[in-house]
């Protein structure tokens, strides 16, 4: 009933191309914004912060970069957990050798490191396709984890092979290291994926989406009506990895404090790639949704069975987890094979006509 | 608006010409050492029974392949070889037999992904989606809109164009190569798999698109009514080989040609 | 120059001064070869009758072998446990086509490859819940395999063969000649490569795609089980080793997806080059190179002959 565009007419081209051309749609995203940047840190306690927001924003920065390849340009990558990697030792790196330079710079410049990586690797969709890429990403993967591990200067030398993350400082308070407060870390995330969501808001509504789209549906009409392939691959990849890059960087400056060279390993690629998959393939606000389910469920699952009374071990808690998620992807792909979102798009349209079914 | 690279050419003259291509997949001879041009602002027809090569043809002219032998002369220019992007920069646009559209997009959004090649907007621009690109997007909607318009295709803008019907699907291809503004048009079997009356409707927008637009127009067809109605001239092709190539009227009393169509005791 | 003499010129001097430790590593590499081909050829079976890309083949070694040792653990006989394992295989294939390949029918390749995804994680997490993580022993012995080596003495050096690897290879030859036959022979491999070839056209002549795609299941189960008994007896039978079946991907992408010949010497390529690579150019980098080794050598195969060494050139047609 309040969900209506009657009366709301588009007099110009420039309205109608809008990312969000209904009223209601625009109004929706400023409620949210509204209580992203003020409710939320204001009312919300620490745990609340520093155990969902800050994880959840993070990974769906990343899920938001892998969609980009995967979801939109349809070149199915397992490789998200190196480019994210790259992100946080090159950030690592940036900040020990510069201190003087504000973490938030080498964050966002971070992220052109797995872009560079990202090329590198996606040289060879000019020839390949489809598996034969998808194993060509593995290659990135485990080339990339093990030298991570095995090259000790990304870590300083550090003897236990991880890193520490220094204490640096924004508007002379902490920022990260173990005196920032959640909710300054939570701010400064939360500005960093706004602008970068809104980026590739515009990106995916515009040629640059088009193009990608096209090459995603069918890629030889695309070369055909002139669009060049290899760069539009390319293109993809390097943004795709500049975001894993910067969600790389905040997830060990902002999010774990230190990390382990393992922590982005083939499991980190495997679960964004499930959060966009249920998100829904080809779909920004898909990979919020997937990066909300998949991170949340093993929380609800745990606290849900506390909550009835039954006290598991944490391990059970892990494997009930893996099973829900498995089997969450191959229903998901069952009912509808563009995920949540596309659940979320149906609903808007049968609201937009209700009450009747047309 | 002046199509990207190469000269002008007026009306009536030599737009494309193939002579002597071959194309072989490996034993098989697809295209077998045919020569026969296309004039600027005509309607040629290449017609042939199945396994004629004229789908070939068409692939090689746009540079998805690459013919073994012979050259291909496009607005002045000579080569042997050509990348699709490159055929589709230079004004060459096409539809294809079995609907190539981009199954996930609307159809607004096919008939924009034609004009790529028009939208220069720098990765910068595009970011912010503001200002000049804002300003772009919005010239080549109204282009396109005006594409919508005359193939009277307004209701369906917003459709995916997967989930609509066949004929509505070839509509929309032929609107994705329109936007691309192009001074060559290839039609493989525009009007395959459609009743009559959407046949008199696609016949009707090739005549426009000629007409009105001056773009010379190449198609492949099997309706042989649609053919003799709609052409200026007509290749025939059999086994790659051509065996006929005038008028319609030329064409339809040809000895080889109703041969090739009927079979002929050998 | 030094650096230039240690990547071309050194490993060969090396190889020259210790030809014993030479055939000692390249025959490492071709038992490692030997069962990479076999987790390929689980992943063949399947792409070849339903043109889906397992991903779950890694993981159904690791839960064939975790049934049969949990089985046995419980008290069953090792060779009952064998039979009821796989009959657990078929309950699996017949589950997976039931819940997962039926609903998806017709649906694009990408969609059904990223079920299988679903797939693995699933069996993950109901494989740790059921038999715990912890890694076991093969029953080796009561299986009454093989165990202990000859010791060949050759170039003044001495060149060890594990028992087991030899049994390896031997069955692995076995099941690769039978399921040759299999394909090539009965009416059943023809339904199959029909099945490969379009879906809608073996429906069309009246093949009934359950049933292949339960066969073929089960068959890679099968393929699974024997995978786990030897990889099983030469480590243990732990969940890592679902990572290491990741390993089969470069051997798919060596010899093509469609062919069994392809797969066995694509196999063989990896695990030779991947153990040589590490032995005698490992060093310079630091070691651990075996990693990731076997997909770059893949990765720079598939930039001179993308259809793999058995694939058939493939023509583009719009």
């Amino acid at each position: 009933m309040f969900y209506r565009e009657a009366g709301q007419f588009k007099t110009t081209y420039q309205a109608d191309q809008a990312v969000f051309p209904i009223l209601q749609d625009r109004i929706g995203l400023a409620i949210i914004l509204v209580s992203a940047f003020v409710l939320i840190p204001l009312a919300a306690t620490d745990f609340f912060l520093t155990v969902i927001m800050i994880p959840f924003l993070i990974l769906a920065l990343a899920s938001m970069g892998l969609n980009i390849l995967t979801g939109y340009t349809g070149l199915l990558s397992l490789g998200t957990g190196g480019f994210m990697g790259v992100g946080a030792f090159a950030c690592y790196k940036l900040t020990t050798i510069y201190p003087g330079v504000n973490i938030v710079i080498w964050i966002l410049v971070s992220g052109f490191f797995s872009t560079a990586l990202g090329i590198l690797f996606g040289l060879p969709s000019l020839r390949i396709k489809g598996f034969y890429l998808t194993v060509a990403t593995l290659a990135s993967q485990f080339f990339l984890d093990w030298s991570f591990i095995r090259v000790q200067w990304l870590t300083n030398y550090n003897t236990s092979g991880a890193i520490e993350v220094p204490t640096r400082t924004l508007f002379s308070m902490p920022v990260t290291g173990p005196n920032a407060t959640p909710q300054f870390r939570y701010l400064v995330i939360l500005s960093i994926v706004t602008l970068l969501t809104w980026f590739a808001s515009n990106l995916v509504h515009g040629r640059i989406g088009r193009m990608w789209m096209a090459v995603r549906d069918m890629d030889l009409a695309a070369e055909l009506i002139g669009i060049p392939l290899y760069r539009t691959k390319l293109l993809a990849f390097a943004i795709s990895s500049y975001y894993c890059g910067v969600a790389g960087a905040l997830m060990v400056f902002f999010w774990y404090g230190s990390a382990e060279p393992g922590v982005f390993n083939i499991d980190q690629s495997f679960t964004i790639l499930f959060m966009v998959i249920i998100g829904g393939l080809g779909s920004l606000t898909g990979s919020f949704f997937g990066a909300a389910l998949i991170y949340g469920l093993p929380i609800v699952l745990k606290n849900v069975l506390h909550g009835v009374g039954i006290n598991i071990v944490p391990a059970t808690v892990e494997h009930i987890t893996f099973m829900s998620v498995g089997a969450l992807i191959v229903l998901v792909l069952i009912i509808e094979p563009l995920g949540l979102a596309r659940l979320w798009q149906i609903t808007k349209q049968k609201l937009r006509v209700w009450p009747f079914p047309y | 608006m002046k199509a990207p690279g190469g000269p002008e050419v007026a009306a009536g003259d030599v737009l494309l010409s193939v002579e002597d291509v071959s194309l072989a997949f490996g034993g098989v001879k697809a295209v077998n050492d045919v020569s026969f041009d296309i004039r600027k602002g005509e309607i040629r027809a290449i017609i042939g029974p199945n396994g004629a090569g004229k789908t070939s043809m068409l692939n090689i002219i746009n540079g998805f392949y690459h013919p073994q032998q012979g050259r291909i002369t496009f607005k002045g220019e000579t080569r042997a070889k050509m990348r699709p992007h490159d055929a589709a920069a230079g004004g060459i646009a096409r539809t294809f037999q079995n609907v190539a559209l981009f199954r996930g997009m609307t159809s607004l959004d096919n008939i924009m992904a034609g004009r790529t090649l028009r939208m220069n907007k720098n990765l910068f621009w595009q970011l912010l989606r503001f200002g000049p690109a804002m300003k772009e997007e919005v010239e080549h909607r109204a282009r396109v809109e005006e594409i919508i318009d005359f193939l009277k295709i307004q209701e369906i803008r917003r459709t995916p164009v997967g989930r609509l019907p066949y004929g509505l699907q070839k509509r929309v291809e032929l609107g994705r190569a329109l936007a691309m503004e192009p001074e060559l048009l290839l039609l493989d079997e525009p009007m395959a798999g459609m009743n009559l009356e959407e046949k008199e409707d696609m016949s009707r927008f090739i005549l426009d698109v000629n007409d009105h637009f001056g773009t010379t127009v190449a198609l492949i067809e099997h309706d042989m009514g649609v053919v003799m109605d709609l052409s200026d001239r007509v290749v025939v092709l059999d086994h790659g080989v051509k065996i006929a190539d005038g008028t319609p009227d030329q064409v339809k009393s040809n000895q080889a040609v109703i041969d090739a169509y009927l079979g002929v005791a050998h | 120059m030094d650096l230039l003499y240690k990547i071309l010129i050194d490993p060969f001097v090396q190889m020259g001064a210790a030809p014993d430790l030479l055939v000692q590593t390249l025959w490492e590499g071709l038992v490692s070869g030997v069962l990479y081909s076999l987790i390929a050829l689980g992943f063949v079976l399947i792409f070849k009758a339903s043109g889906v890309f397992n991903f779950a083949q890694g993981i159904m070694v690791v839960f064939a072998a975790l049934t049969l040792v949990g089985l046995h653990e419980i008290g069953v006989p090792a060779f009952i446990a064998l039979g009821l394992t796989i009959v657990v295989m078929f309950g699996l294939a017949y589950l997976v086509e039931r819940l997962m390949l039926r609903p998806l029918v017709n649906q694009p390749d990408i969609i059904l490859f990223m079920a299988t995804f679903g797939l693995t994680y699933f069996l993950i997490g109901f494989g740790e819940l059921v038999f715990g993580g912890n890694p076991k022993k093969m029953i080796t012995s009561q299986l009454y395999l093989p165990s202990g080596a000859y010791d060949i003495k050759m170039f003044g050096g001495f060149v060890s063969l594990q028992k087991i690897d030899i049994a390896a290879a031997v069955i692995v030859s076995l099941m690769v000649i039978s399921l040759a036959l299999f394909f090539q022979k009965t009416r059943i491999g023809r339904a199959l490569r029909a099945v490969a070839d379009s879906h809608k056209a073996a429906l069309s002549v009246g093949i009934s795609l359950e049933q292949i795609w339960v066969v073929v299941w089960f068959a890679a189960g099968i393929v699974a089980l024997v995978t786990g008994i030897m990889w099983g007896a030469r480590s243990e039978v732990s969940f890592s080793l679902q990572i290491i079946a990741l390993k089969a991907l470069p051997v798919l992408i060596l010899g093509g997806f469609t062919s069994i010949p392809g797969a066995i010497i694509g196999g063989l390529i990896i695990g030779i080059g991947e153990k040589i690579g590490e032995f005698y150019w490992g060093p310079l980098l630091g070691s651990g190179i075996e990693s990731w080794l076997a997909y770059v050598i893949a990765l720079i195969f598939l930039l001179f002959r993308p259809q793999g060494l058995f694939g058939e050139k493939i023509i583009e047609r719009i």
